[in-house]
């Protein structure tokens, strides 16, 4: 990339690149036309009608050269052509929202000015983010200030980083190689300078990397030692909420959907369970009363996404993480009723609710 | 060209009616005070292009060599306020519709005369709060203020600078309800909706935006200086707020206050392109109801603005097809511009040449819309220099070509002298060639991904800065040109007849400058604004 001193197109380098360069094609020629088609009847009329002596010509009846049917034309075809731009640009957006299941999950935290990335092995960089190429990526953006935006203009997408809330992007790389990041939401005084570095690399490049790794665990270990050490386990472990049903099991509690108090639901996702750690009170489980103290100002946007990634690992018959004994005892007959993850194992998806 | 003719006693008109400081500072005449706006808008509109002029200096290298970063955030932030607050909104609106409308209606003056003048004042006030914030030290939010930058993190002035652009609100109010008031009640006799010029139908539908939009920016600012000042929480999730809220009411008035700045300069350059094609506008209704249709469609596509920004995926497909809606009435009206040409007697004049300079830069402007209304195209595009290209060719290539266009093609009427034809035309020329190679660079910088309002850049992205730069130094000449020789006019242009451009509205009736009741008797209409018919032509002098 950035060796260059001059280039007219930037590189592609990811699957959805080609498609907006392809959309992006065709808006350029549509604008093309349309830009000469208008450039040109403008010249073409100042010389064919300029004005020749004093004489001013007989109005042009509008009704004799199709007054009418030519503002329809003239509003019908743009109209239809921008409707194909339309229905094109919203499709690509709606494969850009929506990142494949089994993607490989990366957590950016954005501060002034450089950005944070954790890897779920436990590796951390800043301003560079280490990929395998030819696989899908999906990053958990959030911000500890400002908003700022994560843009990879060879992956063609960016999206906002907010304080306060979850987004997702999501890529799939198809070309080994180094590509910027921007941060392109202003956001200070060093904006300009809140850039990095997207490394991608061959999938063996890829685990020589991760090889180097940071040695101080996963990241849901690392979420875990938190959970330990913030005192979360006093309530959530089930081995005590068994007995007392102060708390809702977190076991594969991640992905479902939880029926709360007010009588509305909730998907268990990032989102929610930072809401849950830092505004308790927000969203009260059905069965559970507002006795869980916030922990806001305890705990760090970094350690929050440690925290999503070790509930995330409950109950996942493949994660890091077993350590909290299944609630099995506590089959209830208002069991939510979807699971979206987690179908082998009968008890994890079990919210226990004790009446 | 000065006349050799001896002195003689010049014809009582509203410049020299009443003499003294205090006759301008305090006079309701609505033609006094839109030279009064003229020298206000006049001075941040130098005042904004000495910003751009620092930007540009600045991006000619990819280092941030010329000023620390802090600075450069707030030439961009000043810029963009001055420019847009206290330039563009009030620019075609306060100088050229309140010295025409009147005119164009056959009124002696606007439905409140005072609150006409109130409104200047309250707009020289607000002006007064944003140089204030720009000597104790400006500020670097960027003109959008976001949240929670603004409201926790700037160190800037952002509370007087908010405050000036709330105050400046109400000016702008003040005036879209005296237009609005003053179209439905104080037309001349016989003088009906369809027989208006269409300069008044752009101003109506402009009005309308103006006092339904401008009250949200207000009390959106208005709690953005209550977040910032006692820590009440409205947008930042330290206090329990939404930032993106603050997004949605901001462009819920600033993308409407778009055609709040794009619409007069529609009606100027309907009205050029009439005259010197000699012919009626071809398409008058649909034109007018174009303008409305803008006006209104213009009120529900802020959400475009926030494609990337955590919106739901539905909201920005809504918000995308809307957006492809209300480009469609800006299209109609380029085609009814072009084929007002067709078998007219056109002549290409320096009012003309401006007009068609808007056709071609406002056409590229609206077509680069399309792309950024693209949900797939936006996500790479937004926040780019491919944005601000494409607002640069709709504000700068459209409304102040349209205002350039019109200040030539009124200032007979307003001044009563005739300026250097030569001279004019090559301003003309100077600014679309500048214009174009200033801002077409950008398009390509934004799709190459060089994000907006970076200090510093990679060093890949330095030729076409440069090319973009050395446009802004042509272009800056080009805005200098017309300073200069108009107020040579002023002293030693000829004497303008009432009707230099053998044009057919009412404004044209009248003596050059007119006189204080615009017209020695209220005109009687008894036929449409555009009556080029050849048994009634008139000799153009």
């Amino acid at each position: 990339m950035g060796q260059k001193s001059f280039q007219l197109f930037p590189e592609a380098a990811s699957t959805i690149a080609g498609q907006v360069d392809g959309l992006y094609a065709y808006l350029v020629l549509v604008s093309a036309f349309f830009s000469l088609l208008i450039a040109f009847l403008i010249v073409f009329f100042a010389i064919k009608y300029r004005k020749r002596g004093d004489e001013i010509p007989a109005p042009v009846d509008e009704h004799s050269i199709g007054g009418m049917l030519l503002e329809i034309v003239w509003s019908v075809i743009p109209l239809g052509l921008s409707m194909v731009m339309f229905a094109w640009g919203a499709s690509i957006f709606f494969t850009e929202s929506r990142p494949p299941a089994d993607s490989m999950e990366i957590y950016v935290t954005g501060k002034q000015w450089m950005w944070k990335i954790q890897h779920n092995e436990g590796s951390r960089e800043i301003n560079e983010l280490h990929i395998p190429v030819n696989r899908d990526i999906k990053l958990t953006l959030t911000s500890e200030d400002v908003i700022h935006d994560f843009y990879v203009p060879a992956f063609r997408t960016k999206t906002d980083v907010l304080p306060g809330k979850y987004t997702t992007e999501w890529f799939r790389p198809t070309k080994v190689g180094e590509y910027h990041i921007f941060c392109a939401e202003y956001c200070g005084t060093k904006h300009s300078g809140m850039i990095g570095t997207v490394y991608v690399l061959s999938q063996e490049d890829y685990n020589k990397w991760l090889g180097e790794g940071s040695g101080e665990g996963s990241m849901a270990e690392q979420g875990q030692a938190l959970f330990n050490q913030l005192g979360c386990g006093n309530c959530h472990a089930s081995l005590i909420n068994k007995g007392n049903g102060r708390c809702p099991n977190l076991n594969g509690v991640f992905g479902t959907t939880v029926d709360l108090k007010d009588g509305s639901r909730v998907r268990a996702d990032e989102s929610y369970i930072r809401e849950s750690v830092l505004y308790p009170q927000a969203k009260i489980v059905a069965g559970y009363d507002d006795i869980m103290p916030t922990f806001k100002g305890l705990i760090t946007e970094d350690g929050l996404l440690k925290l999503v990634e070790y509930v995330k690992s409950l109950g996942n018959p493949n994660g890091t993480q077993t350590s909290v004994v299944p609630a099995a005892t506590q089959t209830s007959a208002t069991e939510p009723k979807t699971r979206q993850q987690d179908k082998t194992s009968p008890q994890a998806g079990s919210v226990p609710r004790n009446r | 060209m000065i006349t050799a003719a001896p002195p003689v006693t010049p014809k009582k008109n509203y410049i020299n009616a009443t003499e003294g400081l205090k006759s301008w500072l305090l006079t309701v005449d609505h033609k006094r005070i839109g030279i009064l706006y003229l020298l206000g808008v006049t001075f941040f509109f130098a005042l904004g292009g000495l910003f751009a002029a620092l930007i540009r200096l600045e991006l000619a290298t990819p280092a941030g060599d010329l000023v620390e970063s802090n600075t450069y955030n707030k030439f961009f932030t000043m810029h963009g306020i001055i420019m847009v607050f206290l330039f563009l909104i009030p620019s075609i609106p306060a100088v050229l519709g309140n010295f025409l409308i009147p005119l164009m209606i056959g009124a002696k003056d606007v439905a409140f005369p005072r609150i006409n003048l109130l409104s200047w004042y309250i707009y020289m006030t607000s002006g007064l709060f944003v140089l204030t914030s720009l000597f104790m030290g400006g500020v670097d939010t960027g003109w959008t203020f976001y949240t929670p930058f603004s409201s926790s993190y700037s160190n800037g002035y952002v509370v007087a600078t908010g405050l000036g652009i709330f105050i400046s609100g109400f000016s702008s109010i003040l005036t879209g309800l005296n237009f609005i008031v003053t179209i439905h009640r104080m037309r001349a006799p016989g003088l009906t909706w369809f027989r208006l010029p269409l300069f008044v139908w752009a101003h109506y539908a402009t009005s309308m935006i103006q006092i339904l939009g401008t009250p949200v920016i207000a009390v959106t600012l208005l709690l953005l200086v209550l977040e910032r000042g006692f820590h009440i929480g409205f947008f930042d999730p330290a206090y329990g707020g939404d930032p993106v809220l603050f997004q949605h009411m901001f462009w819920f008035y600033s993308h409407p206050a778009v055609y709040i700045m794009i619409l007069p300069s529609m009606g100027v350059v309907t009205e050029i392109i009439t005259t010197f094609s000699s012919k009626k506008p071809f398409g008058y209704t649909f034109i007018a109801f174009s303008s409305v249709a803008i006006a209104v469609f213009g009120f529900i596509v802020w959400g475009h603005h926030l494609f990337v920004s955590s919106q739901s995926v539905y909201a920005g497909m809504v918000f995308s097809i809307l957006s492809y809606v209300v480009a469609i009435p800006s299209a109609i009206k380029v085609f009814n511009w072009t084929s007002t040409m067709y078998k007219g007697s056109v002549r290409v004049t320096t009012p003309m040449l401006y007009a068609l300079g808007f056709i071609g830069l406002f056409t590229i402007g609206g077509l680069t819309g399309l792309f950024l209304a693209c949900l797939g195209v936006d996500v790479h595009l937004t926040d780019t220099y491919f944005v601000i290209a494409h607002f640069h060719y709709v504000m700068v290539g459209g409304a102040i070509m349209g205002f350039l266009g019109g200040i030539h093609y009124w200032w007979p009427k307003i001044f009563g002298k005739m300026y250097n034809e030569g001279w004019s035309k090559l301003s003309a020329v100077v600014v679309f060639i500048g214009f174009n190679l200033t801002f077409f660079p950008q398009f390509l910088l934004g799709y190459m991904g060089m994000p907006r309002r970076y200090h510093v850049y990679p060093p890949e992205f330095q030729v076409l800065n440069v090319l973009s730069s050395a446009g802004a130094s042509i272009l800056g000449l080009g805005y200098l040109l017309p300073f200069c020789y108009l107020i040579w006019s002023l002293k030693y242009g000829p004497d303008a007849p009432p009707n230099p451009w053998g044009a057919t509205t009412l404004e044209w009736t009248t003596s050059s400058p007119p006189p204080t009741e615009n017209f020695e008797v209220t005109p009687v209409i008894t036929q449409e604004a555009y009556t080029y018919a050849p048994e009634e032509v008139v000799h153009v002098g």
